[in-house]
């Protein structure tokens, strides 16, 4: 036992959370910055004035009062971002082609977690279990949701990439965008056979749902409750124990060293003995089982889900991935925090900063035109494409 | 995008296979019935709905309302030897295929007559295809006023329109003390347009409108909601459909908004409580303006819900009713229309001044006359408080004012 403890590498445990927190507060700080410079010369044009009227309050003071929730919402958005970008962004490193289908596997584990939440609320457990007892279905859908996500994931490959590894790379992505049609359908005919409708709504239990609440910020002549939902902290803490496990998976394990190793010559590495499919059906996995985890997640902080809900996030990780650096899954994290953020700064402030003209429907515009430059001046994203060490 | 429009297709396809198969399954009685039925006898109505998607609660029973009226009202048009048929079809909530559907319609002569849509922003592209082959289309509940303004003769609805809808909201918020409103919407014909009426009665009542916003987010509000919190508006108004605005109204309440939320017809479906439940009761509460009461308000509509049940197996949505009585115009046009015709099958013309040459139409939601562009000469317009969080629940919402409003003159 003793020698087994001393087997762990815990520098390997921390080392993802020291970089998470530097990546919070560091865009935290840098958008904080950049939104209260800007409020600050606004406040003296026909911008500041606008909302003074309507508001009775500087828009300095309206920037500085709504921050904090700001903040706290966008890392929850970042946090769901960086758990799908991961899937991205390992089968990127270990076969450097995009699987467009992950955004499926994301949906089926929405989609296997809540049908589960809603049988037994059918069964009249739910309503009446324990605080303890909601906490232990919900883990137990999320791990039931991983299985069948990571389960997909592996049969998918072994079906629709594998045959075609040594094919041109645009192959295999457009067989990823047919496996991607293939599984939105499938999980609408079997919804729509088994429950007649498939437009599944998260049964509300437990205390998901009530709100921690830090107190009351004065603004003008209102106050601003400052505070963030229990389901969201839930988010935060299944992302971090995700992130820190899937670290420890690929940096100190030998399975990880394998996955380093077929990412970084193939060839190579099943001369050295690996079982390069075994280790790819194995990437496949933890990359599904990641993304199927982040699709409960999803569930039950946006309460409804439908066979193409994975679109959009999907879309919005891969963004995420490409942000941070396409491969590197330090810069997954990146790219996820740093996107939630955007977004939610871009949403929030967009129409108090344009006099109402532009409101939040134009935050992707925004967060994405910011994209645009950062990839113009660091094609690499963020961080770099981690060549030396990419899965 | 090209992702999207790849998953529009497959969808399309899909879609198309699961109508044949369903019509297929309930037509066999028809068909068996009067196996060598000359083409030239069967008369066929169809209805164009959200069978699928996120709005198939309602569009399921929009369909299933007229197959009701169709089996019990064609008798006088089988007693003259027509055969009577219902051709379904799903316009998925979205204006390209309710077009493709559209095309598909005109093209089978033995229709004459479609009730459908739900949807404003679907049944307004639609109707051009339905003008141009002069095919009657009697809608049960389309209340963007564009619908008949365009004064088509063949366009009828038989329910209220969002210019006066959007006002019934704002004088009911008016009424309630409401001195701050902020006003969201979906960007679609159907919500954008009736936000645009609350906004401007709100403004005519002295109401301030602290903001005007359209979004097509479904899932993370958060970013809208900093904005409403930080303007503390005493009421919410949300012009669209209950899919986004129960969601809404879910997370501005769990963030501490304690205001009124305030929507329009788009919201009425027990989905809307099964999404946010227990918030809606929260706060000043939640109430809605519709057109169409629960069918159980109307007078005439007990023997309705009784045989709907029967048939169905659960109460019927709103617009069900309507349906019923959409279908009922169309089988006593096109029965006036043939017998006019020397008991021959009228043509499509025929049909559509029929329609609306119908007087005083006695249906289960009201007597029904058409003015000139095709809006019922009055229309009952309600409003809707949430009581229970419970969607079984959703038909004992209470009725908090009713009112019976003419249509705005028709300009011609």
């Amino acid at each position: 036992m003793k020698k087994y403890l001393k087997s762990i590498n815990l520098m390997e445990l921390l080392r993802p959370i020291g970089q998470l927190v530097v990546f919070s507060l560091g865009s935290a700080a840098v958008l904080s910055v950049i939104v209260l410079a800007l409020a600050f010369v606004l406040d003296y044009t026909i911008v500041g004035r606008t909302l003074f009227a309507q508001l009775k309050v500087s828009l300095f003071t309206y920037t500085i009062v709504n921050l904090p929730q700001v903040l706290i919402d966008g890392l929850t958005l970042g946090f769901v971002y960086a758990t799908v970008a991961l899937g991205y962004t390992m089968v990127y490193g270990v076969l450097e082609f995009i699987n467009f289908a992950h955004s499926e596997i994301f949906a089926i584990g929405a989609f296997v977690g809540v049908e589960i939440l809603i049988a037994l609320q059918g069964a009249g457990i739910l309503d009446h279990s324990s605080l303890f007892m909601s906490y232990v279905f919900l883990f137990l859908a999320m791990l039931a949701g991983m299985a069948v996500a990571g389960g997909a994931a592996v049969t998918m490959e072994r079906v629709a990439y594998r045959p075609l590894r040594n094919a041109p790379r645009l192959v295999p992505l457009i067989s990823a965008i047919g496996v991607s049609f293939f599984l939105q359908d499938s999980i609408r005919l079997v919804e729509s056979l088994t429950t007649g409708q498939f437009n599944r709504i998260f049964p509300t239990f437990g205390n998901f749902d009530n709100r921690l609440v830090f107190g009351k910020l004065p603004m003008g002549t209102t106050e601003i409750p400052l505070g963030i939902p229990i389901k969201s902290v839930i988010v935060i803490i299944a992302a971090l124990l995700m992130l820190i496990g899937l670290n420890y998976l690929v940096n100190a394990t030998k399975v990880g060293k394998a996955i380093r190793s077929v990412a970084q010559d193939r060839s190579t590495a099943s001369l050295m003995g690996i079982n390069v499919n075994r280790i790819i059906a194995i990437t496949f996995l933890v990359g599904g089982s990641l993304g199927g985890a982040a699709g409960l997640l999803y569930a039950l902080k946006f309460t409804r889900i439908d066979p193409y809900v994975g679109f959009y996030p999907g879309l919005k990780a891969f963004t995420a991935a490409v942000l941070g650096g396409i491969g590197n899954i330090t810069g997954a994290l990146l790219g996820g925090i740093v996107l939630g953020m955007l977004e939610t700064f871009a949403g929030a402030y967009l129409s108090a900063f344009t006099m109402g003209a532009a409101g939040s429907e134009y935050k992707d515009i925004f967060a994405f035109g910011i994209l645009i430059l950062v990839l113009i001046f660091r094609p690499n994203g963020l961080l770099g494409e981690n060549v030396s060490q990419k899965a | 995008m090209l992702k999207r429009s790849f998953a529009v297709l497959a969808l399309l396809v899909i879609a198309s296979m699961i109508l044949t198969a369903c019509g297929s399954t309930g037509t066999t009685t028809g068909t068996q019935a009067a196996p060598a039925a000359a083409s030239g006898n069967v008369i066929k109505i169809a209805t164009q709905s959200p069978l699928s998607g996120d709005q198939s609660v309602v569009g399921a029973d929009i369909k299933n309302g007229a197959q009701l009226a169709l089996t019990q009202l064609s008798g006088p048009l089988t007693a003259m030897g027509f055969t009577v048929q219902l051709a379904p079809y799903d316009d998925m909530a979205n204006p390209d295929t309710g077009v493709a559907n559209a095309k598909q319609i005109v093209s089978d002569p033995s229709i004459l007559c479609v009730v459908g849509h739900y949807n404003s922003g679907v049944q307004i592209p639609s109707s051009e295809v339905y003008h141009s082959a002069g095919l009657a289309n009697v809608s049960p509940a389309n209340t963007n006023p564009t619908v008949t303004t365009r004064g088509y003769p063949e366009i009828n609805r038989i329910v209220g329109r969002d210019d006066v809808q959007g006002v019934v909201g704002a004088d009911f918020a008016a009424s309630k003390g409401m001195k701050s409103v902020y006003v969201i919407h979906d960007k679609t014909a159907y919500g954008q347009g009736i936000a645009e009426f609350f906004q401007k009665e709100a403004q005519a009542k002295g109401m301030q409108v602290l903001g005007f916003q359209g979004t097509e987010e479904k899932a993370n509000f958060d970013p809208i909601i900093t904005p409403i919190m930080a303007a503390n508006p005493d009421a919410v108004y949300f012009g669209g459909m209950f899919s986004q605005a129960a969601v809404l109204f879910k997370q501005a309440r769990d963030r501490g908004y304690n205001g009124m939320f305030l929507s329009d017809d788009g919201f009425d479906s027990s989905d809307a409580a099964k999404i946010a439940g227990q918030e809606l009761l929260g706060g000043a509460g939640t109430f809605y303006s519709t057109v169409s009461g629960p069918a159980s308000v109307y007078p005439d509509t007990a023997k309705f819900i009784t045989d709907f049940k029967a048939a169905y197996n659960h109460d019927p949505q709103p617009f069900a009713a309507q349906s019923y009585d959409s279908m009922a115009i169309c089988l006593a046009a096109i029965e006036n229309a043939a017998k006019a015709n020397n008991n021959q099958i009228p043509t499509r013309g025929q049909v559509a001044s029929a329609v609306r040459a119908l007087k005083d139409f006695k249906g289960i939601t009201g007597t029904y006359n058409f003015n000139s562009i095709g809006d019922p000469t009055t229309s009952k317009y309600f409003v809707i408080q949430v009581k229970s969080a419970d969607p079984t629940q959703w038909s004992s919402n209470t009725i908090v004012q009713t009112l019976d409003i003419a249509p705005p003159a028709p300009q011609q």
